[in-house]
């Protein structure tokens, strides 16, 4: 288990045993923090062939809150956000060692069907990717491929149009190609699509990085109203917007092997977001989100 | 919540298995081609020698199964390269102007003109093209210029003139596609430096676009070997070795239409002689469109 | 170096045309865009000189009677031979063909594009495919005539005709519709994935139908050429003359190309007028399949 690592002072060991324990939800100050646990990520490393992308990642991730992954560019958040949903199966030579558990379960078992986890585990991108078919057919394309059989299809998509803050724009023109929506509405539409196949998680990776001010500021109120029902895992570059939305708050930064030229990232710091923000207890989180590097 | 894997979904593994099916049965298909060829050119081989074939400078097959014929393959050859070389002649020089007119001289309106007008040249059947050749090309413009006496009705030069025009827009297009890719930094700084149009277009695009140019040439000069209609039309069925383009030759591709206009039994030596010339031209075709595609994978590497 | 001779040689004052181009510099400049622009007009040029000439020859012919042209028989009096047959037998042929090469051209181009693995079979394929598109067509026809008239025995029927064009024009089906496919983004696909769509449900349900505009738009180009061919229905041996129209797939079949190259070849001119006529035809007959083929393109393309 501890192959790879390098010699750790006594100072370095403290602060990993206190980020485990905050991970595994203690909490800043030791106590036990009463949050289901959706995903429980157990020393993760992800390789691209022989390129080690991210290494020894603890956390968990809680039912019904927004996580947010900030750092640098290069640190590994969008692939870990991608393991999550195996979407990272479809890069060839892509492979993660470790535990990801999702409610229990081994995600990378033998048996697990990534089509399956992908129906569960939701995913919204960074530029918005309607299909090229009407408003209506995006939506209920996701529950006609499951196999869900709603009773009925026109509820189940305004229901999910409403749930993306979409509706009232859109009820009128349900037909019309989703390419002539403007780059926020589209965006929303997408998080409909998503939210049409009823899943328990929703990852965004970046999702407001393409968007004006305008739709940012929407789409984070529609991620207050979406933890209720949803557990949302955010990848974004906006120090602010991780700082207002979410509730906690995972600082990854790449470092360069002794050596080597290539930089993998690592996890450096998770808690809650005003902890992380207002007393980080890592150096490096407080050069970030002071705005001194990154 | 489990995650475990539905049933194996059979279905999908079904249909990828089609699909691949289909892909494979492009390989079936020129298994079927070589095939055919060899089986039947070996049985001509039988009758005829190989050596007499491929140096015999007489192409008489004989008369009814052609038994007693003469199959020496060369004035074939012959009437092919005249055609082929001929059609380059016409084609290179006006493919290569209209290619460096539409990319460095041409403006977009014209432009949006002058392609689409290649596009309906390319698509003339070439029964048709060989009409043109048949009833203009030669009255009206060849026997005009060398003369009735010396120009025959059946000629090389009216075959090679309609390949030229087939060929053109493959010269044109394929080599406008090369020059239009020659990146702009390399015009800008030769313009900087103050060099007319003519100069950046000669010294610049071209001979870095040489590659694509050079595939171009090659593939039209595999399609013009192929060209049969036109040939049979305008160039008349008399095997000869000649170098002289007004009078009537046959090609390989010709030879085989006439034959098959005949009457030629299955199994008879003139029947297997087809195939024997269409290995021919299959061998050829196929060198020159593989030696094409590695000029320009060979130097598309440059600009990557 | 003396400054002074340099400033005087970079004044203002020769900043005007000329001042470096000597004039026989810019006489080369000015001649070169003369014979650029000669070279590509000679193109159009011939292009309109065919047309016209096949309009001048035919027209009359066609216009005195146009429905007798269109519904009769062949006949030995040219005044009298009409292409009925032959224009049935091609619109026979050109349906017949589509059915053979399109559900299989887009299968294998599905494959190739999306489920096919890296390896040394698929590059295999690819190149294989890539070959069969450059062989002549004259050659597809000594596989029609070896394989599907003589060994699967279906004799020179509408069968045999269809399978061969179709073998003929599926490497260029199987390129246009990857090109599509390959243009659809790679987000689309990620946003089904995501959704929980396996690889069969993305790929028929979003990437298909994106790619299917352009794939119709090339495989009816495609199609458009193989209803011009004449060298490979002439090798099966398709009649020319017949008087009958096909019940029934292992009926003889004859196709236009075919009729115009018989009747280009006789000597009497009013057989010439015959061909001419029958060209405006067929002419006519792709510039409608073209048409069809571009509006479909600029209405239903997807810009992504």
């Amino acid at each position: 288990m501890t192959q790879g690592r390098t010699q750790v002072s006594q100072d370095e060991e403290q602060r990993e045993t206190r980020l485990l324990e905050v991970a595994r939800g203690k909490g800043v100050n030791g106590r036990a923090e009463l949050a289901e646990a959706v995903f429980r990520l157990d020393d993760v490393h992800v390789f691209y062939g022989r390129f080690l992308a991210l290494r020894g990642v603890n956390l968990q991730i809680n039912k019904n809150q927004i996580t947010a992954f900030i750092g640098p560019s290069g640190c590994g958040k969008s692939t870990l956000i991608r393991c999550l949903n195996r979407m990272n199966d479809l890069i060839p030579g892509a492979r993660v060692e470790g535990k990801i558990d999702y409610h229990g379960q081994d995600l990378y078992g033998d048996g697990v069907d990534p089509v399956e986890v992908r129906r569960r585990i939701g995913m919204v991108f960074q530029k918005p990717n309607p299909f090229p078919k009407s408003i209506y057919d995006n939506v209920a394309f996701g529950p006609k491929v499951i196999g869900m059989q709603p009773e009925s299809m026109d509820e189940l998509v305004e229901r999910s149009l409403r749930g993306a803050a979409l509706w009232d724009e859109v009820k009128d023109k349900l037909r019309q190609n989703a390419l002539s929506l403007s780059g926020g509405q589209q965006q929303r539409l997408c998080i409909a699509r998503a939210i049409a196949v009823e899943p328990d998680v929703i990852l965004m990776d970046e999702p407001c990085s393409a968007l004006d001010p305008v739709s940012t500021g929407r789409i984070e109120d529609l991620m207050e109203e979406l933890k209720r029902d949803y557990t949302i895992v955010i990848v974004t570059h906006n120090m602010q917007q991780a700082a207002r939305i979410s509730d906690r708050t995972a600082f990854f930064t790449a470092e360069a092997a002794p050596g080597s030229g290539d930089r993998t990232g690592l996890l450096v710091e998770y808690d809650r977001t005003d902890a992380i923000f207002t007393s980080p207890a890592d150096k490096r989180t407080e050069d970030y989100v002071t705005g001194r590097f990154g | 919540m489990s995650i475990a894997r539905r049933k194996a979904r059979t279905g999908e593994r079904v249909i990828v298995n089609a699909l691949f099916a289909c892909a494979v049965l492009s390989v079936a298909v020129t298994i079927g081609i070589v095939a055919v060829l060899l089986v039947d050119a070996v049985a001509f081989f039988r009758d005829s020698s190989l050596g007499a074939f491929l140096t015999g400078t007489v192409w008489a097959p004989g008369q009814g199964s052609g038994e007693g014929g003469s199959y020496g393959v060369l004035p074939l050859l012959n009437g092919t390269l005249m055609i082929g070389v001929g059609s380059l002649a016409v084609g290179l020089p006006l493919g290569v102007l209209t290619a460096i007119y539409l990319s460095e001289y041409a403006s977009p309106r014209v432009r949006g003109v002058l392609k689409p007008t290649l596009e309906i040249l390319a698509g003339i059947p070439t029964v048709v093209v060989g009409y043109f050749a048949l009833q203009f090309i030669t009255p009206s413009l060849l026997r005009p210029i060398f003369g009735s006496e010396r120009v025959f009705v059946f000629n090389a030069a009216a075959g090679a003139i309609a390949v030229g025009l087939m060929i053109l827009p493959i010269i044109a297009s394929i080599s406008e596609d090369a020059m239009r890719s020659v990146p702009s930094s390399l015009r800008e700084a030769a313009y900087g430096l103050g060099s007319t149009r003519r100069q950046v277009s000669l010294r610049v695009v071209v001979p870095a676009a040489l590659s694509g140019i050079a595939a171009s040439v090659i593939l039209a000069f595999s399609r013009a070997v192929g060209e049969t209609m036109a040939v049979t039309i305008a160039a008349g069925n008399s095997p000869k070795m000649t170098l002289n383009f007004l009078t009537s030759i046959q090609t390989l591709t010709a030879s085989i239409a006439q034959t098959v206009s005949g009457e030629a039994a299955a199994g008879t030596v003139r029947y297997n002689a087809l195939f024997a010339l269409g290995m021919m031209l299959f061998v050829i075709t196929l060198a020159m469109n593989l030696i094409s595609a590695r000029i320009v994978r060979r130097f598309r590497q440059v600009y990557s | 170096m003396s400054s002074a001779a340099s400033a005087g040689a970079l004044a203002p004052s020769r900043l005007r045309r000329g001042a470096t181009r000597t004039g026989a510099r810019i006489f080369v400049d000015a001649a070169f865009s003369v014979v650029l622009f000669v070279g590509t007009i000679v193109g159009v040029v011939a292009l309109a000189t065919l047309i016209w000439t096949i309009v001048d020859n035919g027209w009359a012919r066609l216009a005195a009677d146009p429905a007798a042209f269109l519904t009769s028989y062949v006949s030995r009096l040219p005044a009298r031979a009409g292409i009925k047959a032959a224009l049935v037998g091609s619109a026979y042929l050109m349906l017949l063909t589509t059915l053979f090469c399109f559900p299989i051209g887009v299968g294998a181009a599905m494959y190739l594009e999306e489920f096919a693995p890296r390896n040394r079979v698929t590059n295999f394929v690819e190149a294989n495919i890539a070959n069969l598109a450059g062989v002549p067509s004259v050659v597809y026809g000594l596989l029609g005539l070896g394989v599907f008239a003589r060994f699967l025995r279906m004799g020179p029927s509408l069968l045999a005709g269809a399978l061969t064009l179709a073998v003929m024009s599926l490497p260029v089906i199987i390129v246009t519709a990857r090109e599509s496919i390959r243009a659809v983004p790679e987000s689309i696909r990620l946003g089904a994935y995501a959704l929980g769509a396996t690889k069969w449900q993305t790929v028929r349900r979003q990437v298909l139908p994106a790619a299917m505009p352009g794939t119709l738009t090339g495989t009816i180009l495609a199609l458009s050429r193989a209803i011009g061919e004449t060298a490979p229905l002439l090798v099966i041996g398709l009649p020319i003359v017949i008087f009958t129209l096909p019940n029934d797939l292992r009926d003889p079949v004859s196709a236009l190309p075919l009729l115009i190259f018989d009747w280009t070849s006789r000597p009497q001119p009013a057989f010439a007028e015959a061909a001419a006529a029958a060209s405006i035809v067929l002419l006519a007959l792709l510039l409608a399949m073209n048409a069809v083929a571009i509006f479909l393109r600029n209405r239903y393309t997807i810009r992504w």
